[in-house]
């Protein structure tokens, strides 16, 4: 498929750039695929990218379809507002989550997207892992007859902060005790409704459920979590050899898109001999390695002007080494873990509850897994930027800075704008706030500089 | 919890919260939980703390109060105040609604002081006040996760689960033991409580022009401040003194307002709504009432709970249940208050009510019923052009069906004009 692994002996500069092309390329097809699939009898279920349950779906010949990559595609080429004016036209507020608008409006237009045509939901699976996946989905319930599965996933009882201000009442005893009962009742409430979904997936499609088919797609799962994690852990490598918010938001849509597939798996290890051959050369995600700060980017990237919104950061040698995106959004596949092969669907149950609750867990205390990130990726600076879309991914930043600035030794950004709606992104303001971020980064290098030199 | 029978349920040491002479007439016990319901100190949570009573905060929307009730500990719903807010807002970001703000100001300015915090994911914002909290204020906080899959089989099973591990926590909490027979009293206490709310709703439906919304909301509020013995009391002497209040009816429009179940609107936007409106049913602090029939008292009792949530209970956009349609749930409460106008407001900010307006428009709209679309949010002081718009609504309406015109009314007000 991808004529990458013979290439093995090709240089960094021959492959440099083959993972974002061959991953335009995957969409395209892909979407095409939908775009064809009604013609052809073929049925589709809409899942979101937290608990997407695709390896269920697979065994169902269910295309799946991805709302959210859907919206975000409609601000990356710019068409976003036609899709938000016509649903605020039909009564939504400007001030709820701009994915959820853009789609609806998507149905609206009977599926039109810049993509292709996106066929309607023949059943609808969705967790509870975002509150407003719920709200959104009860807006296909409305429109369509197809079965609509809400899957409780439920998250973490205790928030357990990685720092507190002041003393606590909390015991770590009754805490611990309170999750370790949790689990193993969440878990099997997650297979009880597995095999719920399993009824519904049979009833649309007339299709039996295999067992043997479940395996090997989760097979195929594993294969790809364990590239796409080599990929992460990669950037680590100074300098790093890609853009985590830039390329990994490519990659990302490949993760979730084409999970427990052998062009899935394919791709990412492809992706591997990439990064491997690029840091062998010494190249960074712009070819020629400038970097000169190493970023880490908590939230969701500025679509609207998504390729100005990276220049931004790159134009001072910026990079981001890692990104929460990659992490939250990659429907588990950064935890390592890997499905147990001899009984799929009670490991499907655990590996969905805990891809969920890892999620949640790390959006509501995003500073545990940034520490780490600091430390292993060497950074020297985080940016935040909490979307006025999202609740989700952005309550807990602001809390989440100042943490942050206490433990360790960084600077960082608190930028604020949208994902969809380019009516709340100032591009002169951003660059007013990054221009300044970067000088700080420049002075307090050369403050260090001279107190090493002392 | 053990199975054996007690005799001390959890509510038998309550100190008296209200400060109510014993033949205080109606309009004391009215003015008094007005007084309470916008205290954003909360003299009455004081008052059980001083006394050595235990607290669980819970935020909106529902929670299964007769656990802490039962434990002896008075359960406190969190919903805001119109405060100003100044150590809140740092913690959030701009796009988040004022309850959770102002909430969180009651407690990091000490004026709720709670021993257990619980939250619930009604919506990504509330599902992160839970860290935020843990972060910010020493006592535990834990979240409840309701099913949403509320038509899975395992769902009953799974909540009543969740109750009995709360419980433990509860108990652990309280320093006591709480039996069956301690839930199954509370329960008790409870379905008394619910019973006199649904009467006092009666009456908002039957003889509006004897109850203004305002008025209603206070007497409903303050029981999520006291023990619910001593608000069934409160009920039980006020609602016969406003049955023979001698008001006439007016020539008022009879209308549904729907948007309340969280942020609460305040008192003086329903005050307004009341000078030109009959309000004959709401989701006004809907979860006090979410359970809209007795619990069965005599079976096991987390089960009987779990079991009346989902199976006996009211609605919400934040709340989902495929067998229950909002926009159909909201046009049967319309119907059965004989409401001729729904007011659907939502707070600023609020996601899941925001989307929710949307849809119920539109249902508003194909039924042919006219609606008022409104935003508020808790702190807002100035209502003279949402009066001057409801006041014209309102003309619109009555010209209307005198003229029998079938077309759908609609206003909005706020942003959206
Ligand atoms: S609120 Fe955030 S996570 Fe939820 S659907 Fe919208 S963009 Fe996605
Ligand atoms: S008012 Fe709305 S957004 Fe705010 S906490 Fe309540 S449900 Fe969430």
């Amino acid at each position: 498929m991808m004529g990458g692994r013979e290439a093995a002996v090709t240089t960094a500069t021959e492959i440099h750039g083959r993972g974002a092309s061959e991953g335009r390329r995957l969409f395209e097809e892909w979407y095409a695929a939908l775009t064809s699939a009604p013609e052809r009898g073929e049925k589709a279920a809409y899942v979101f990218v937290m608990g997407s349950l695709v390896e269920l779906l697979r065994c169902f010949d269910l295309h799946v379809v991805f709302p959210e990559i859907n919206s975000l595609q409609t601000a990356v080429r710019k068409v976003a507002d036609e899709y938000l004016n016509l649903a605020e036209d039909h009564g939504f507020s400007p001030d709820v989550c701009g994915y959820v608008k853009a789609d609806y409006a998507v149905q609206v237009r009977s599926g039109e997207h810049p993509m292709g045509r996106i066929p309607p939901p023949d059943v609808a699976v969705l967790t509870n892992a975002c509150s407003t996946y719920i709200k959104w989905a009860e807006i296909w319930e409305r429109m369509y007859e197809a079965p609509v599965f809400t899957f409780d996933t439920p998250g973490s009882r205790i928030p357990v902060p990685l720092k507190r201000a002041g003393t606590s009442t909390e015991t770590p005893d009754r805490a611990a005790r309170h999750a370790a009962d949790s689990f193993e009742a969440d878990r099997r409430y997650v297979e009880h409704q597995l095999r719920e979904l399993i009824e519904v997936c049979e009833r649309v499609t007339g299709i039996a459920f295999d067992i043997d088919r479940c395996r090997e797609v989760l097979r195929l799962t594993n294969e790809m979590g364990r590239h796409w994690r080599r990929v992460l852990e990669l950037n680590r490598q100074s300098p790093a050899p890609f853009d985590a918010m830039l390329e990994g938001t490519i990659y990302l849509g490949v993760a979730n898109a084409l999970r427990g597939t052998e062009a899935g798996a394919t791709y990412f290890e492809d992706l591997v001999e990439e990064m491997e051959a690029r840091i062998a050369d010494g190249l960074g995600p712009r070819g020629e390695a400038d970097e000169h700060h190493r970023l880490v980017f908590v939230g969701v990237p500025c679509y609207p002007i998504f390729r100005r919104f990276y220049e931004l950061f790159a134009e001072w040698g910026g990079t981001f080494v890692s990104s929460t995106y990659t992490w939250f959004a990659s429907g588990g596949l950064n935890r390592d873990y890997e499905y147990d092969l001899e009984d799929p669907l009670k490991s499907l149950a655990e590996g969905l509850l805990l891809g969920v609750r890892e999620a949640t867990d790390s959006l509501m205390f995003p500073d545990r897994a940034l520490i780490e990130s600091i430390d292993a990726f060497d950074v020297d600076g985080v940016v935040y930027h909490p979307v006025k879309s999202c609740r989700t991914v952005s309550t807990g930043l602001a809390a989440s800075r100042r943490v942050i600035l206490e433990e360790r030794d960084v600077l960082a950004l608190y930028i604020e704008s949208d994902m969809m709606d380019k009516r709340v992104v100032s591009e002169a303001q951003l660059k007013n706030r990054i221009d300044a971020f970067f000088e700080g980064l420049r002075s307090r290098e050369i403050r260090l500089a001279g107190s090493t030199a002392d | 919890m053990s199975g054996q029978s007690s005799t001390a349920p959890g509510g038998d040491a309550m100190p008296r919260l209200l400060e109510l002479v014993p033949d205080a007439g109606l309009d004391e016990m009215l003015e008094h939980c007005r007084e309470l319901v916008e205290a954003p100190d909360l003299p009455t949570v004081k008052r059980w703390r001083d006394a050595g009573g235990k607290v669980v905060g819970h935020f909106q929307v529902y929670f299964p109060e007769e656990l802490a009730h039962a434990a002896g500990m008075l359960p406190v719903k969190v919903r805001g105040a119109p405060v100003e807010r100044r150590e809140a807002d740092s913690h959030f970001g701009s796009y988040i609604c004022s309850i959770l703000r102002s909430s969180l100001e009651l407690a990091l300015t000490g004026r709720l002081e709670v021993d257990l915090f619980v939250t619930h994911p009604i919506c990504d914002a509330a599902r992160n006040l839970a860290g935020i909290w843990a972060r910010n204020l020493p006592q535990p906080a834990r979240l409840l996760y309701y099913p949403q899959n509320a038509s899975s089989g395992f769902a009953s099973r799974y909540l009543e689960g969740e109750y009995a591990r709360l419980l433990a926590e509860i108990e652990d909490i309280a320093g006591r033991q709480v039996t069956e027979d301690d839930v199954r009293v509370s329960i008790r206490v409870f379905n008394r409580n619910r019973k006199l709310l649904r009467d006092l709703y009666e009456v908002k439906r039957e003889t509006p022009w004897l109850l203004p919304v305002d008025e209603a909301y206070c007497l409903v509020a303050v029981g999520g401040l006291i023990g619910r013995e001593e608000h069934n009391t409160l009920l039980e002497r006020a609602l016969p003194a406003i049955r023979q209040r001698s008001a006439r009816p007016q020539d008022k429009m009879r209308v549904v307002f729907e948007g309340g179940f969280c942020e609460q609107p305040p008192l003086d936007l329903l005050r307004s709504i009341a000078e030109f409106c009959y309000v004959v049913d709401d989701d006004l602090l809907i979860g006090l009432r979410w359970i809209v029939e007795d619990v069965a008292a005599n079976e096991e009792p987390l089960h009987a709970l779990a079991e009346a949530y989902l199976n006996s209970s009211s609605y919400s956009p934040v709340q989902h249940d495929a067998r229950k349609p909002k926009e159909e749930m909201l046009l049967r409460r319309i119907r059965s208050a004989r409401a001729e106008a729904a007011i659907v407001s939502a707070a600023k900010m609020c996601e899941p009510g925001l989307d929710e307006q949307v849809a119920y428009g539109q249902a508003l709209e194909e039924e042919g019923i006219p609606y008022f679309l409104t935003e508020f949010e808790e702190k807002m002081t100035s209502f003279s052009q949402l009066q001057i718009q409801l006041e014209t609504f309102v003309e619109n309406v009555l010209f209307a069906s005198e003229d029998c015109e079938q077309e759908p009314l609609l206003i909005q007000v706020g942003e959206r004009q």
